[in-house]
């Protein structure tokens, strides 16, 4: 197959959203139903197009075709195949194409499951996503195209970056992509309300599921990315405060934050002017997250300057995006009239508050990981702000947003009686301090305030159950009767209560790795032993061996718990060949939910080598938290009222047929 | 998908269906009369606010006020679903713009774009098509895809991995010879030739720089093998690149006064003995042999080569690739070369005269 074929496709999708971005809104603007009809077939037809072009890109890796210069610069015909798919988006070129193709997945899937919504309301989302795409595919074609070609062809590729030849590199970014794109569902549908100047509670019921869907996505996405940066960098960390990190921390805060005062908007009509706002933050959030790492800024402004096109072309979008919705925002909020009323201490309340923490923890991000850059631009002094100033701004705005977190679910709407909603959560209260003592009691060493946040961690978990057990009246209403109350309960409900015990879970495996990890750095010779957190490591030997298209120098180590064997641990110095890159290949061995962390050192000639050592109690419950959240996430998903307005499908299709005739 | 045809159809089919995507809902009525779906949501929410006053997750007084508001949200909608759909005039006329859009604009972007940086002309190339096209290399391929399966399952087999290496090194394939080299060295044991053969290919996947580990291995290679040629030409290699062209200059020098008369490799040391200013011992000259030069020869010719086709202004790099040629036993590329200095540097009659000297030092005048 032709690579042509696929820039063709790319150019055809192109085509078909410059037409979506104007046809569509201008039915909406005169009422023409037509008109607005054709949004959802041309975005079903973009979504073709540009799935096609990726397809082709995916096999012009397979087929090892070299006449396509991005494949010769990032394949190698004897890479393994698993590597030459996720090799597609492991480059700018391919993970742009990637972005394109989840914009134009949703654009469609609201095509087809947004029969609910209101014909315009629908017609300007998608005349929305329009503008999105058409700026991203003049941005890829202009100056990023993947299907530039090289004639003659090269016989052999340069090969993918090592460290990005990994199963996590072949999930992370399309999970990335799917909630950083995600989010433009929810910018499209704030801004073609802004359009209308219609806003309502019903839109924030539309705009939930895909607001839910893109939360989801990005928490796995990051999850993914740390864990993946855990093993696989070999330092040990699984948080760095990096400014790539940092650009997909910013919008899940946002979004997070966004999700949240929906569900006030939802019910009460109250703080619609601040959801807009909060929906087009958190797309430009994502869009900034995008350019700071595609741009190159993040290396070195100056990287941004050998190479200006790129950059300043998504600055271009940037600007043009956030700037243009801004002051669509300005000039049509004031006309949304205002909702409902509540007291301070009420569910709304509440939720004002978790609102103003996360976006004041996301203001802190954004600074720490700005600030520097803008330095640098201006005055030309390079500075770092690391990890201090991240834990002692994003630290303290989390301890009581989670602590109101807890009471949140259990105050009433409207007008709460915080006293009573502390009476009901005596029973977390009390398993909150006793985890405190516990810790106290068995730890020795360790910093005076993790047990305290030990004891935080129960009082969320208990606390999230709390919620569950009063609204099934559990243990006070027979137990038959407290099951048909849980089955009858709605889904969001359950949702909230497992997204939240999520937090605690992963607040638990935080401080069980920053405060009880165990370290040593030992120099070790074959027969060689050392000790760590009650296990016995044994260097047995140091052995080469040939991999596929690397060389590695493996670590054979016996591990022993009380003179028991557990297993071996085989951690590698790793030598890709094509590009002569070294890496280092942590081993992992977990104990319940804890693990053990070894990371080689270089061999020195004598024949002994250096090896880091970690043990890291509780570590894996940082991302099984994050499994939890997304699992809350899907329940919330899954909760009936979110398909509500749907007509029915056969009475529609029948009447369409009708039509037809 | 073969051919200019195959992809011309394709790219009118593409287009084909993406006109289609646009005229097939231009072509049908829609009824803007089912557009009350805000009506659905707030008959769902007043069922809620009963379901949450039931299980008191909202005071009676507060459910009752949030009844109202819906009931009043309720209303609106359900007003303003009945006050759309009088939007008809235009109507036709807004179709028939769309409708062109659809047949003239679209196709119209899409080949402005595509005719930007399209080539439609020039078919995919994969490798393992291209392999089987080329007939004289179909047989090299064909040959290391049997001797790579054979090592896939035997990977211990040091012959395999001799015989593939110097394959490997003249494909191109630098990091698969450098591998393949140290196989055979592991697996068959260590010899002068072989530590010098992997470290070449070390130092060719270099881009030609030798590095301290390809010079740590020619310095093995000559301890094996007391005056290996191979290993003793780059370690001067490696001091002219470490800043130290005497050290080089000398150590070839001594390496032609104990060579025997009749080694191939004479030619090759004086010229780069001369390239670096110096002059070869006056040994009894013979004849440079027209045996091909090692492959890290042809690397340096080629590269050589290719850097004055680009910019020829150098002349002395022109003498030096006339030289080079012949001692790879190229005598037309040799007359080549020295043809294209001539014309070159036709105005300057010192260098023409030097060069005529040269093309009848080498014999290779005539023309």
């Amino acid at each position: 197959m032709s690579p042509e074929i696929g820039h063709y496709a790319l150019v055809l999708g192109l085509a078909l959203a410059l037409f979506q971005s104007v046809v569509p809104i201008w039915g909406s603007r005169k009422g023409d139903a037509t008109l607005m009809a054709t949004a959802p077939s041309v975005a079903l037809g973009q979504f073709v197009f540009v799935t096609l072009a990726f397809a082709v890109l995916t096999h012009a890796y397979l087929v090892s075709d070299f006449s396509v210069e991005n494949v010769y610069l990032n394949s190698h015909s004897s890479k393994p195949l698993i590597y030459k798919i996720s090799g597609v988006w492991g480059n700018h070129e391919g993970s742009m194409l990637l972005w394109v193709v989840i914009l134009t997945l949703f654009s469609a899937l609201v095509a087809l499951f947004g029969r609910n919504l209101p014909l315009s309301l629908k017609a300007n989302v998608l005349a929305v996503q329009g503008w999105i795409t058409v700026a991203f595919l003049v941005f890829i074609l202009k100056t990023s195209n993947p299907f530039a070609r090289l004639a003659p062809a090269p016989f052999e590729g340069r090969d993918l970056n090592p460290l990005l030849q990994d199963v996590g590199l072949a999930i992370h970014p399309p999970l990335l992509y799917l909630g950083y794109v995600g989010f433009s569902m929810s910018f499209a549908f704030a801004v073609a309300a802004l359009i209308d100047g219609k806003i309502d509670a019903a839109w924030a019921r539309w705009v939930r599921p895909w607001t839910l869907v893109a939360w989801i996505f990005l928490t796995a996405g990051i999850s993914m990315g740390s864990y993946w940066a855990y093993y696989e960098l070999g330092w040990g960390g699984w948080w760095f405060w990096d400014p790539v990190e940092n650009a997909s921390l910013m919008p899940w805060l946002a979004g997070t934050a966004l999700l949240h005062s929906a569900i006030v908007m939802e019910k009460r009509e109250a703080l619609k002017v601040w959801t807009v706002l909060l929906a087009i933050l958190t797309f430009s959030l994502s869009l900034l997250g995008t350019f700071l790492v595609r741009s190159g800024v993040l290396t070195s402004v100056h990287a941004f300057a050998v190479d200006p096109e790129r950059g300043v072309f998504i600055l271009a979008i940037l600007v043009a995006f956030i700037g243009g919705s801004l002051a669509l925002y300005a000039w049509r909020a004031p006309l949304l009239k205002q909702g409902g009323l509540f007291a301070p201490v009420s569910r709304e309340g509440a939720l004002v508050f978790n609102n103003l923490f996360l976006t004041a923890s996301c203001a802190a991000v954004f600074v720490g990981t700005l600030y520097p850059l803008a330095l640098e631009t201006l005055t030309g002094a390079k500075i770092s702000v690391g990890p201090p100033f991240f834990n002692w701004t994003f630290g303290p705005l989390m301890v009581p947003l989670v602590i109101a977190m807890t009471f949140g679910p259990l105050v009433a709407w409207k007008r709460g009686d915080l006293l009573a909603v502390a009476q009901r959560l005596t029973v977390a209260l009390v398993v909150g301090i006793a985890a405190i003592a516990v810790t106290y009691a068995v730890t020795t060493g360790g910093p005076v305030l993790a047990p305290l946040f030990v004891g935080l961690a129960a009082f969320i978990i208990v606390g999230a159950m709390v919620d569950i057990a009063e609204r099934t009246q559990l243990f006070r209403a027979p137990a038959s009767v407290s099951f048909a109350r849980a089955r009858g309960l709605p889904r969001a409900a359950w949702g909230t209560a497992v997204a939240h015990a999520g937090v605690g879970v992963m607040l638990l495996g935080i401080v069980g790795e920053t405060a009880y990890k165990q370290e040593t750095i030992v120099q070790m010779r074959p027969g060689d032993s050392v000790q760590v957190a009650g296990y016995d490591l044994t260097l047995q030997a140091l052995v080469p061996v040939q991999g596929p298209n690397y060389r590695d120098l493996v670590a054979r180590l016996q591990v022993r718990e009380g003179g028991v064997p557990v297993g071996m641990m085989e951690p590698a110095k790793r030598l890709y060949t094509a590009r002569n890159m070294p890496t280092t290949e942590a081993a992992l061995k977990t104990r319940g939910v804890s693990q053990l962390y070894v990371s080689p050192g270089d061999a020195t000639a004598d024949g002994s080598i250096a090896m880091r050592f970690f043990y890291k109690p509780m570590v894996l419950l940082i991302w099984i938290g994050t499994l939890v959240m997304m699992l809350g996430g899907l329940l919330s998903l899954s909760d009936r009222r979110l398909r509500v307005g749907a007509p029915k499908p056969s009475a529609r299709r029948a009447a369409a047929v009708q039509a037809a005739e | 998908m073969d051919g200019s045809i195959g992809i011309w159809l394709a790219i009118a089919a593409m287009t084909c269906a993406a006109v289609f995507a646009v005229l097939i809902p231009l072509s049908r009525r829609t009824d803007t009369a089912a557009d009350a779906r805000d009506v659905e949501v707030y008959k769902d929410q007043l069922a809620e606010v009963d379901r949450d006053a039931a299980a008191g997750l909202i005071g009676p007084a507060e459910a009752e006020a949030a009844r109202i508001e819906v009931s009043r949200r309720l209303i609106a909608a359900a007003e303003r679903a009945g006050a759309s759909g009088a939007a008809g005039e235009g109507m036709s006329r807004r179709r028939r713009i769309a409708a062109i859009a659809a047949i003239v604009v679209v196709p119209a972007i899409a080949a402005l774009a595509y005719g930007l940086r399209g080539q439609p002309g020039y078919p995919g190339q994969p490798l393992a098509e291209r392999q089987r096209a080329a007939p004289q290399q179909s047989d090299v391929a064909t040959l290391i895809g049997r001797i790579e399966a054979h090592l896939a399952t035997n990977p211990e087999d040091g012959r395999g991995w001799e015989v593939v290496a110097p394959v490997y090194l003249r494909m191109g394939r630098l990091p698969d010879a450098v591998r393949a080299y140290s196989n055979a060295m592991r697996l068959l044991g260590v010899t002068a030739d072989r530590q010098a053969d992997l470290a070449e290919a070390q130092t060719i996947a270099a881009g030609g720089v030798v590095s301290a580990e390809a010079k740590a291995g020619f310095e093995r290679a000559l301890a094996l093998g007391p005056g290996h040629p191979k290993a003793g030409y780059f370690l001067g290699l490696a001091s002219e690149q470490d800043g130290k062209p005497e050290e080089a200059k000398a150590r070839w020098t001594r390496m032609i006064g104990e060579a025997p008369a009749d080694a191939p490799w004479l030619g090759l040391l004086r010229s780069e003995i001369a390239r670096l200013g110096g002059t070869a011992p006056a040994a009894a000259a013979p004849a440079p042999q027209a045996t091909p030069g090692p492959a890290q020869i042809r690397a340096m010719v080629d590269g050589l080569a290719q850097r004055l086709a680009a910019d020829g202004s150098d002349f002395d790099s022109w003498l030096r690739l006339v030289r080079s040629y012949v001692v790879l036993g190229e005598g037309d590329k040799a007359r080549e070369a020295a043809a294209s200095a001539r014309r070159l540097f036709a105005a300057e009659a010192e260098k023409i005269a030097r060069l005529d000297s040269l093309v009848n030092e080498l014999g290779i005048g005539g023309s």
